[in-house]
């Protein structure tokens, strides 16, 4: 079959982006951000805290780190949960040990499942972000408006009612969104998101609902990314975090403040093996002047008191 | 409508390296070394294309789409600076809807000298399927779009997303396109055999590419760096015997990432540093190569390996 004539027709061909969800702008010709306090970089530590039910669907598509064995898959089921028993904690230890607070992306039924994780992360002085309802639950345009918006509101009631915080941040399991999703995120209250994979630092975005801001996460340094699709070890992980925060700092010095975010998993790097690659990593950045390590939701509103 | 399979379109013929007539580059530089930047634009929401849906989740799949658009945010920006300080320009593989989208991005390009050639429309939009009218339509709409935002005469090519149909070298050539980089069979140019003109296949790489190496090896950002200085050591010393070219294609999105563009920097620094490199573009090794006969040498040496007369 040949393709029809319309393939060849571009209607979204036209300055800037190809839809009015955000504009174009060049991170090297921006307005310099000032971080509080004379801070270079602003250090934002996102652990993921994820739940992947045993029967989760394989269509529209997985999140990844979903369970890939035949039914019942115990091994990925149960390795996952490991980061809810014994990881998080970990995680959490180390972040205090070292007097950093953090952002915690939590899946909303582990406020359900595991009260205890929200109330660690709480009492540890962290933040909590809405990391949608569970890992079978992926956002994607073949949902419902109301079914997508039962998905939002069902994850950020538990995670508001578990944690006592106002839960302002949205993280989408697998970064995964429909057309629609930033409008239901913000008409649910969400004000900041970390789905965007490009920038770093924190832009606006538009819905018809208000503005929402998207916030940076890096994709490519992810534990999980490094170690399961990349296959790098953890010691490669540790370097090229610290190489990544190299190029923001030194770029800190010319062009203003920079946000350097460690997306973290609490069933990778909450391994006991590769938890003090953590330490290491943390302790290399903070060595620098000008490290100002927070939540990224004060992160958030820093930038937004600027504009 | 399918016409049946071939075993091989016999675009070259086979030349054996050693033997071959001599390539010279100008200024007895020995190696010629180009940096082909893939500028590139994915859309939010393609149409499908029956042999390749573009993205792995339905559209919008918010985080290829944005992972691909920090090259056009800041990762450019990094990718660039490092190739200003180790003094390359850049030819840049365009998909030419970006001349819309991001003239600003263009004109800094333009304003370094760099060279344009065409990456198709869009990324997200392939050649298969496609009718040969239809195919000569994305010629036209790219020598008109890159003519009008750059005033330079397109010169190469690189089929979108790598896609080709049987007949997308005969139609390049047709069009007045120089050089494809779609073919990897060799170090140095070699003809191409269409239907009508001339056509070089010019050495670009699949194995220096940042895509390929980074995604589809797995190799670790400080190790592409070693990657690129062992490829061109090993060039640079059998480039004493005949010229030969070495690529290094780029996405921004890719080596522009901050944990990357250190360990890239320093091994296009290391390569400047050589005393016979010769930085060039697509386009100028393509014009040297017809000027200096070489295409004619050794188009005539591969029809007579054919012949059996080596």
């Amino acid at each position: 079959m040949p393709l029809p004539d319309s393939y060849l027709d571009y209607p979204a061909r036209r300055y800037g982006m190809d839809h009015d969800r955000y504009d174009w702008s060049d991170l090297f010709q921006r307005r310099p951000i000032r971080w509080p306090n004379g801070a270079r970089v602003a250090l934002s530590i996102v652990t993921h805290v994820q739940h992947f039910p045993l029967d989760m669907p394989a269509k529209p598509f997985k999140a990844p780190g979903a369970l890939s064995m035949p039914y019942p898959d115990f091994r990925y089921f149960t390795n996952r949960d490991y980061g809810n028993r014994l990881g998080v904690f970990r995680v959490l230890r180390l972040l205090s040990d070292m007097g950093l607070r953090g952002s915690f992306a939590i899946n909303g039924c582990i406020a359900a499942r595991y009260p205890a994780v929200v109330q660690a992360v709480v009492e540890g002085g962290h933040e909590v972000v809405a990391h949608g309802l569970d890992m079978g639950k992926v956002h994607h345009s073949g949902l419902t408006e109301p079914d997508e918006d039962a998905i939002i509101a069902e994850a950020l009631r538990l995670l508001r009612e578990g944690s006592g915080q106002a839960v302002t941040g949205w993280l989408s399991p697998g970064r995964a969104q429909g057309f629609n999703t930033p409008e239901l995120l913000v008409r649910n209250g969400v004000r900041w998101c970390l789905d965007w994979a490009n920038d770093d630092l924190p832009y606006e975005m538009r819905t018809d609902n208000g503005p929402l801001l998207a916030m940076p996460l890096a994709h490519e340094t992810d534990d999980r990314v490094v170690a399961n699709e990349y296959f790098h070890s953890e010691p490669e992980w540790e370097q090229q975090v610290k190489d990544r925060f190299d190029v923001l700092y030194r770029e800190s010095a010319e062009y203003g403040g920079r946000v350097m975010s460690v997306p973290l998993h609490s069933w990778v790097s909450g391994m006991p093996y590769r938890v003090e690659y953590l330490r290491e990593a943390l302790g290399y950045m903070l060595a620098h002047d000008g490290v100002w390590t927070a939540p990224a939701g004060e992160i958030a509103a820093a930038f937004a008191g600027q504009e | 409508m399918a016409a049946p399979m071939q075993s091989d379109l016999r675009l070259y013929d086979y030349l054996p390296w050693p033997g071959r007539p001599k390539i010279t580059w100008p200024g007895g530089k020995k190696l010629a070394v180009w940096i082909a930047p893939n500028i590139e634009f994915y859309e939010y929401d393609p149409p499908d294309n029956p042999t390749r849906t573009p993205w792995g989740r339905p559209n919008p799949d918010v985080l290829q789409y944005s992972h691909r658009d920090y090259g056009n945010r800041a990762g450019w920006q990094r990718m660039m600076a490092a190739m200003d300080r180790a003094g390359f320009r850049g030819s840049v593989s365009l998909n030419v809807a970006l001349c819309d989208h991001h003239p600003e991005i263009i004109r800094a390009c333009a304003d370094r000298g760099w060279e344009f050639f065409s990456h198709g429309i869009y990324n997200t939009r392939y050649v298969y399927n496609m009718t040969i009218e239809q195919e000569r339509e994305i010629i036209r709409d790219a020598f008109d779009t890159v003519r009008k935002h750059t005033g330079q005469e397109l010169a190469g090519w690189l089929s979108p997303a790598l896609s080709n149909n049987l007949w997308t070298m005969d139609i390049l050539a047709e069009a007045g396109i120089q050089y494809t980089c779609d073919m990897f069979h060799d170090d140095q140019p070699m003809p191409v055999k269409v239907a009508s003109g001339r056509l070089i296949s010019m050495p670009y790489s699949l194995e220096m590419n940042d895509v390929i190496v980074y995604n589809s090896q797995k190799v670790t950002p400080r190790h592409y760096g070693e990657i690129i200085r062992r490829q061109f050591d090993q060039l640079y010393r059998e480039s004493d015997e005949s010229g030969m070219v070495m690529c290094i294609p780029l996405h921004p999105y890719l080596v522009g990432q901050p944990h990357r563009i250190d360990a890239f920097a320093e091994a296009i620094e290391y390569i400047a540093g050589h005393e016979g490199v010769w930085q060039a573009t697509g386009r100028e090794i393509a014009a040297h190569y017809h000027a200096s006969g070489a295409y004619d040498a050794m188009a005539a040496a591969a029809a007579a390996h054919a012949q059996g007369e080596r």
